[in-house]
């Protein structure tokens, strides 16, 4: 009796630990998950900055200080070139090949070869780590790196030196239609298709958008796509009537976006640059092209591209250019017109550059600089004013050479010998924007870099058509222009071309 | 012995004259240490320009077609050469600060003073309202520096380049367009004068 009860209570015993221990495996396993999930949630929301050059591609983790994002410039610069930091009390010396930079804890002017640089918010350094705002990259970089440097900061996405893909969107045949993308370089975007809409996700590529970030086609079936960017890459948006799908061609620069219904597809099968299908127009399926074939690879170190015109959005950062209104800066509406140049050129395959692709300072040498380190066949400085009427066109006016030497021309004359090729494209463009009835002018000008660019340059100033200076921004008045200006570039190729 | 009355006398007379010369010293310190405001600065700038007018050329502005009009004017000029040209300009930025201006100036424009230098040198020495009152533009500041250059050389002989400075110092450009940073070729500015003619 007495061993019963004891074998009963030990049996209870048993049964209560062996509970209290589910509880706690219960509770342990909870504790897991929640951990896990918070770590992985943490993850995700860790904002990161893409940054695109012609040595690599790569992304960093970002920062949140005071409200505002940084980065750790040595990490940024490694990849780029030999770069040394060394931190001295509250100094934080960096070297980047033959630049050397100077920062100090807590205070928002840098000293960059012994001129001062503004970095717009406090420089931190964490465990002799130094970090800059990512907001002060813009003009920061151009001067360390000696290159120009475009950030989208919203987007957070860094591209330094020429390395910028951009495209063009046409679309060909009304019955079936077939929306074709043209990308300067190669891509091999992740896409996703969802009830009649086709995303285009490029993560690796340092795609950059056309003028205006919604493109329409006029057409019933593909009446519009949208570009935008956000958290280091970059989408495009295929809006349609009926499920699409999308084949790669071209070595990759070319996407053709089709109707599945049409006759196209039983003919023709989409294919990716393997020749396997992109993407079915089926919603919710999401087919990555790379999961069905391997795209052409990318060389490790391509070649500094070489562009046919140089666009120059004049002004930029601290320096406005006009207040053209009480809301409308020159420098924003400079902007937005080379972007749509650059669409215009390149549509008619002639590679283009915009130097100031962001409200970034550049000073007039440097810009000239970049001209002629890149042996344009045209630069093109782009302004915009509110006086007058329709579009100024403007050549070099040549200050007194007084330091030319023999064969030997100063920096202030050093458009001397190609002048006249510049004027004969400036009579064009006139012309050419004359025939679409824009009032033009075309004359010579004090106006730098004119006068320092070695290749034919050109500038011109753009004026509203009548007294509603609001017309500026304008896509349509903006794309009269800049059509009008890519048409007569295009004619003068050949002579363009051939340029000593 | 002195009467008293005298004593007196002599007394007062001799602490009135002490207080007088004490004003007038006080007086005469307070007028010589009083600033000269620019404001109340009444002194002449310039010797008073007198005697028969000249028939001169100037070269206007004018923005509402963005061309530049040789237009005469009669004005009195001074003998000395430096001081015609400075007479030429202020009489162009005259008609550029008045109310029905072709091609308005800011307030307060003017011209500091013109060097011409030999050989064929001219130097324009804008004051700093001149610039940083100037509209900003491409044509707008074009149009100022031809008119003001194509004035001087027009009716000046032998000026082949011309500086222009800004109260007394180099600036990059006038409003963000002009180049100042260089000497302007006066036949480039003149060619550029010829573009700017009504019709062309």
């Amino acid at each position: 009796m007495r061993s019963t009860e004891v074998q009963i209570k030990t049996a209870d015993n048993l049964a209560r630990i062996s509970k209290r221990c589910g509880q706690w495996r219960a509770a342990l396993f909870g504790g897991v998950l929640i951990a896990l999930f918070a770590l992985l949630s943490g993850a995700a929301s860790e904002k990161r900055l893409s940054v695109y050059s012609v040595a690599a591609n790569y992304s960093l983790p970002l920062v949140q200080r005071d409200g505002r994002d940084y980065v750790g410039l040595l990490e940024l610069l490694e990849p780029l070139g030999r770069v040394s930091a060394k931190a001295e009390g509250n100094k934080w010396r960096l070297r980047y090949n033959n630049v050397q930079s100077e920062f100090q804890v807590g205070k928002t002017r840098a000293r960059v070869q012994d001129r001062e640089a503004d970095l717009g918010s406090k420089f931190l350094m964490e465990n002799s780590r130094g970090l800059v705002p990512v907001g002060s990259l813009a003009s920061l970089l151009p001067r360390i790196l000696g290159g120009p440097v475009s950030l989208h900061e919203v987007a957070d996405r860094l591209f330094i030196g020429n390395v910028a893909t951009h495209f063009t969107a046409s679309l060909a045949g009304d019955n079936p239609p077939r929306l074709v993308f043209h990308f300067s370089g190669p891509v091999n975007p992740s896409i996703a298709t969802d009830n009649g809409i086709l995303r285009m996700t490029f993560s690796r590529e340092p795609l950059v958008g056309p003028a205006s970030p919604t493109l329409t086609f006029g057409n019933k079936t593909i009446p519009s796509a949208t570009y935008s960017e956000n958290n280091g890459v970059s989408m495009v948006t295929v809006v349609a009537a009926a499920p699409v799908f999308a084949t790669f061609g071209g070595d990759g620069r070319t996407i053709t976006i089709t109707p599945t219904s049409t006759p196209a597809q039983s003919t023709s099968a989409p294919t990716t640059p393997g020749g396997q299908p992109a993407a079915a127009g089926q919603p919710g399926t999401a087919t990555p092209p790379a999961a069905t074939a391997t795209p052409p690879p990318a060389p490790l170190f391509p070649a500094p591209r070489r562009y046919f015109a140089v666009v120059d959005a004049s002004h930029g950062g601290d320096d406005h250019g006009e207040t053209l209104s009480s809301t409308l800066l020159e420098k924003d509406v400079t902007v937005a017109m080379a972007r749509s140049l650059r669409q215009e050129l390149e549509s008619r395959g002639i590679t283009t550059l915009v130097l100031r692709d962001s409200d970034a300072n550049l000073a007039v040498d440097q810009r000239a600089v970049f001209a002629n380190a890149d042996h344009a066949a045209i630069y093109i400085a782009v302004h915009a004013s509110s006086s007058g009427h329709g579009v100024r066109v403007y050549t070099a006016l040549l200050p007194f050479g007084e330091d030319d030497r023999g064969p030997f021309r100063s920096w202030a004359t050093a458009q001397h010998d190609i002048l006249p090729i510049s004027q004969s494209t400036a009579s064009s463009v006139a012309s050419e924007l004359q025939k679409r009835q824009i009032p033009v002018r075309a004359l010579a000008a004090p106006l730098r870099p004119l006068n320092n660019v070695t290749r034919p340059a050109i500038a011109i100033e753009v004026a509203p058509q009548g007294s509603d200076v609001s017309q500026l921004t304008a896509p349509d008045y903006q794309q009269l222009v800049t059509s009008a200006v890519a048409t007569a570039i295009a004619a003068s190729r050949d002579q363009l071309g051939g340029a000593p | 012995m002195i009467p008293r009355h005298m004593a007196i006398a002599l007394s007062v007379l001799f602490a009135a004259a002490l207080g007088l010369s004490i004003y007038a010293w006080h007086v005469r310190k307070t007028v010589v240490s009083a600033p000269r405001t620019a404001a109340h600065d009444t002194r002449p700038l310039a010797p008073p320009i007198s005697g028969p007018t000249e028939q001169v050329v100037l070269f206007v502005a004018h923005d509402e077609d963005g061309t530049l009009r040789a237009e005469p004017a009669q004005i009195p000029m001074p003998s000395g050469r430096q001081q015609r040209a400075e007479e030429l300009l202020r009489a162009l930025v005259s008609i550029y600060l008045d109310r029905s201006s072709p091609h308005p100036l800011g307030p307060g424009a003017d011209i500091r003073s013109v060097f011409l230098v030999d050989p064929g040198v001219a130097v324009i020495d804008l004051n700093e309202a001149f610039a940083d009152t100037h509209r900003s533009g491409v044509l707008v500041e074009g149009l100022t520096v031809a008119s003001l250059i194509r004035t001087i050389t027009a009716n000046t002989q032998g000026i082949l380049k011309v500086k222009i400075l800004v109260d007394g110092k180099e600036r990059d450009t006038l409003a963000g367009h002009a180049d100042l940073s260089s000497y302007y070729d006066v036949a480039a500015v003149n060619q550029l004068a010829t573009e700017l003619q009504p019709g062309q």
